[in-house]
């Protein structure tokens, strides 16, 4: 028969897979990254190059990558768990996923509001999430805040993507803390009842809407435009030339920024590498990269800011505790589901 | 001795079963006074809404499938028209194309922002809501592009039954003065109607289980729900208890697929083929129209789209870690597909050997994990092999003060067994099939004469389900090409498919960027499918060969 032959053959490559997975040098770190390998790589390599210890990447969606992390338990191979958003941040931490950070060489290069309860985690770098009009129709004077997006003025006229989008989440969560759950879920319907189009595509799509006339105003990352801007596509680029930032809510709690952000994992193996690295992660030459291939806002107040982020202008940030994006999130989705924000 | 064998087939499927258990373990957690706050709240507010949007999507790719599956099938089969002999491997092009693919290409071509409608406004100097254009991201074009990437499976099995369909059968319609038209509705139809529904199946399971697309298209179904319940609330176990509906509605289905057959036995005694009916004029042409469409729209459109992308993007194609990446997919494609179809083939023939309810069942089981989302069944078996992992790390280190790692659950052979568990159906249905096509009576007059079960498989099974394990090897192949989510989750370190990559930067909105990989990918996933369209092609003119050979009737 055939069959336990070929079984034995798997068997022992799969063995020997293994062996030479856990055989590997010493001097290497391994993380799991919810942040997606062509926006984390190049700066991991830098590393390496320059310290000599190998890092090992395993990229994927933050909450699978968080529910591995959860059933590895001691046994996970993680030293370090990179996140983009502080949904995720917040649930690793609850969890019970990381350790404490403990090397000052990081703690003092970031704000106070960019560290997770007792420094379990720690912010590398922000996107700012704001409203986007179209150019010569819209006066930015007729807009002042979030809170626009609901009103009657905007009927038929706003586009926005999804509810299913951890960005829209965060803004929510954050309106939340602001306003009260009532005001927001009130929000929200005045939203829904305001959109153009059904909530579908990403935030480039919305961009790209303003820019057809679909709509007049627009929630999107600003990242999205700097890509739209740099793109090599001509119809991106004159789409990107067609739209304007507005930053809202600068005379009330400020405009909406997420972070990304990592932590050691509790069971790290190798944890002063690991440190190392989430130091290097904060040099001023990786703030700089953020900003120069993704267009994200640095974390560490001192580093100056690109070109394109600084021509889009200064604006107040919103410094909520990023801890309460994470903690009203769930009841943030509970709210976008009565509301009908699909 | 007989017990044993069948101790082992059930525990077979069972293991690959498995992972199903844990969804179904958190439904009876449930139902033993479980944590229902979730899904009573999922309950009023969305749900509602998710069952009627996937009733909807299925029921229009049902419609998609079968219209496009069954003509195309017949006419390339039982008619002669310019082109029919290219068309007729040519349909199954699109099988090459993951759904979301081709959604994100159609995507690209339709939205607002696409070359189709900004050419239509400069020409006429309309703008935004002037005209009237179809919405690309809706249910309506969730139902087509699923449709148009899923009809090569009924076109595939239905094809093969109309090839192996007896001449007498349908001589003795046009004797008696059919139509080619009344031949096809009154004998080949519902002769085939087995073949369709299995096809059909195939594509609704298929349909279930698609998160890529209906997520990209903003189409709320049960599957986004699953994943809004994870992701958003934060609550495996409500998304598992959500996954668990999914499964008792893709148990029902599969409960009406047997019931609408029961009892019927379809195999005919004569397997010459028909001869063919030649087209001339218009009617050449209109069958050539309705072959065609489907390639152009499920294959030729969206891969020129890819095509130019990649142009865009062409130093891509010069850097190594993108080679890499190819050969990644395409070894991981080929030890999948042989070691689904080996467990498969294990099963199909065990059931087959041993008809008893037990053992049907359980290999009922472990087919369904098709309908469940790879996601899901990447949960289940995280949750699975870390236990296991955790047993041999601590037996390990007391035995021989070793820690070996995560053996299981850290390398490739979680992403085998996830694959086992999603496309064992596809192998199953497809060995079942051809199982079926050779006659009981076979089996019988073997045995009587005093060959053992093992020598029936050999000298009379194997011979005659080549062209059904070939099909199978090849199914499954291109389904673990495509595969993403379950990749996505339980890959090891700095292990990346195409996929994966085409997956990263369409979900950046990088369109362009995905445009290689995701090329690459339908590349790759032609050769087998070229390769199956030749078989079929040749068993088909062997069987036209072989029309004078009269086979013994038992």
């Amino acid at each position: 028969m055939r069959l336990p032959k070929m079984q034995k053959l798997f068997s022992i490559a799969t063995v020997t897979l293994a062996l030479s997975a856990s055989l590997a040098n010493a001097a290497t770190i391994n993380v799991y990254s919810a942040r997606k390998e062509a926006l984390i790589k190049p700066v991991l390599e830098q590393f390496s190059e320059k310290t000599g210890i190998d890092v090992r990447l395993l990229t994927g969606n933050g909450d699978a990558l968080l529910a591995r992390l959860q059933h590895e338990g001691e046994n996970s191979p993680a030293d370090l768990f990179l996140t983009v958003d502080a949904g995720n941040l917040h649930r690793a931490a609850e969890a019970g996923i990381f350790q404490p950070i403990t090397s000052t060489d990081v703690l003092n290069k970031v704000p106070a509001h960019l560290h997770g309860v007792d420094n379990l985690w720690v912010g590398l770098s922000l996107r700012a999430r704001p409203i986007f009009y179209a150019k010569g129709k819209v006066d930015p004077s007729e807009l002042n805040g979030y809170e626009d997006l609901a009103s009657e003025k905007w009927a038929n006229n706003v586009c926005i993507r999804s509810s299913d989008n951890i960005y829209n989440q965060s803004l929510t969560a954050a309106l939340i803390s602001h306003w009260g759950e009532e005001k927001t879920e009130q929000w929200a319907k005045g939203l829904v009842g305001n959109l153009a189009k059904p909530p579908v595509g990403g935030d480039r799509d919305q961009i790209k809407a303003v820019a057809a006339g679909v709509c007049d105003i627009a929630v999107a990352n600003t990242y999205y435009l700097g890509l739209m801007e740099a793109s090599d596509d001509a119809a991106e680029r004159e789409a990107a030339s067609k739209v304007s930032i507005f930053w809202p809510n600068q005379d009330s709690f400020g405009t909406h920024v997420n972070v990304s952000g990592i932590g050691l994992t509790q069971h790290a193996k190798h944890k002063d590498a690991a440190q190392q690295l989430i130091a290097y992660l904060l040099s001023e030459e990786a703030q700089l990269w953020y900003a120069a291939t993704n267009n994200e806002y640095p974390a560490v107040t001192d580093v100056e800011w690109s070109e394109r982020l600084q021509n889009w202008g200064e604006f107040q940030m919103d410094d909520i505790d990023m801890r309460v994006l994470g903690e009203n999130n769930a009841a943030a989705v509970k709210l976008m589901n009565r509301a009908g924000w699909r | 001795m007989q017990r044993w064998r069948q101790a082992s087939l059930i525990a077979s499927a069972l293991v690959l079963g498995l992972p199903l258990m844990v969804i179904v373990w958190s439904l009876l957690e449930l139902l033993f006074g479980g944590d229902f706050s979730t899904l009573s709240h999922l309950w009023q507010t969305v749900i509602p809404e998710y069952v009627r949007h996937s009733l909807l999507l299925m029921a229009g790719v049902t419609v998609g499938v079968i219209v496009l599956g069954v003509s195309t099938a017949w006419l390339t089969t039982s008619c002669r028209f310019p082109g029919q002999r290219f068309l007729s491997w040519a349909l199954l092009l699109p099988l090459a194309m993951p759904a979301y693919i081709t959604a994100y290409t159609y995507t690209g071509m339709l939205d607002y922002g696409g070359p189709v409608q900004q050419s239509l406004r400069e020409w006429f100097g309309w703008s935004y809501g002037d005209y009237w254009f179809p919405q690309i991201r809706s249910l309506g074009g969730a139902i087509a592009v699923l449709s148009l990437v899923l009809f090569p499976y009924v076109y595939l099995i239905t094809r093969a039954t109309f090839i192996q369909q007896s001449a007498t059968t349908l001589e003795a319609g046009r004797s008696l003065g059919l139509t080619p038209w009344q031949c096809f509705l009154r004998i080949a139809l519902p002769l085939a109607r087995p073949a369709i529904v299995t096809g059909t199946t195939l594509a609704l399971m298929e349909t279930l289980a698609d998160y890529g697309t209906v997520q990209y298209f903003g189409v709320t179904t049960f599957t986004t729900g699953i994943f809004r319940t994870w992701y958003g609330l934060g609550d495996l176990y409500g998304a598992l208890q959500l996954a668990g509906l999914l499964l008792l509605a893709v148990i029902t289905l599969i409960l009406i697929e047997r019931w609408s057959r029961r009892q019927a036995r379809y195999d005919q005694r004569n397997p010459r083929p028909a001869t063919p009916f030649e087209l001339r004029g218009g009617k050449a042409w209109l069958a050539s129209v309705v072959c065609w469409l489907p390639l152009i729209f499920g294959f030729i459109l969206p891969a020129m789209q890819l095509a130019s992308w990649s142009i865009e993007r062409w130093q891509v194609w010069t850097d190594p870690t993108f080679w890499n990446l190819t050969w990644n997919s395409f070894s991981l494609a080929m030890v999948a597909a042989l070691l689904v179809v080996l467990v498969a083939l294990w099963l199909a023939y065990g059931r087959r050997q041993l008809p008893n309810r037990w053992i049907r069942t359980s290999v009922a089981f472990a087919g369904l994990g098709y309908a469940i989302p790879g996601l899901v069944i990447a949960v289940g078996l995280l949750v699975l092999l870390t236990a296991a992992d955790h047993v041999i790390i601590d037996i390990s280190k007391a035995w021989f003060d070793w820690n070996p790692g995560l053996l299981l659950s850290g390398t490739l052979f979680a992403l085998l067994f996830a694959y086992a568990v999603r496309f064992l159906s596809v192998a199953l249905q497809t060995l079942q099939a051809g199982l079926a096509e050779i006659r009981p009576s076979m089996d019988e007059a073997a045995r009587i004469h005093g060959y053992k079960p093992l020598q029936v498989l050999r000298m009379i099974h194997l011979p005659l389900l080549r062209p059904s394990v070939l099909t199978a090897l090849i199914l499954v192949g291109v389904d673990v090409l495509k595969e993403l989510p379950a990749t996505l989750v339980l890959r090891p370190f700095d292990f990346n498919t195409l996929a994966v990559r085409a997956y990263e930067m369409a979900g950046d909105e990088r369109l362009a960027d995905a445009g290689p990989p995701a090329l690459m990918m339908v590349m790759v996933g032609l050769i087998p499918v070229i390769l199956l369209s030749r078989a079929m092609l040749k068993s088909q003119q062997n069987a036209l060969k072989e029309q004078d050979f009269v086979p013994v009737t038992a």
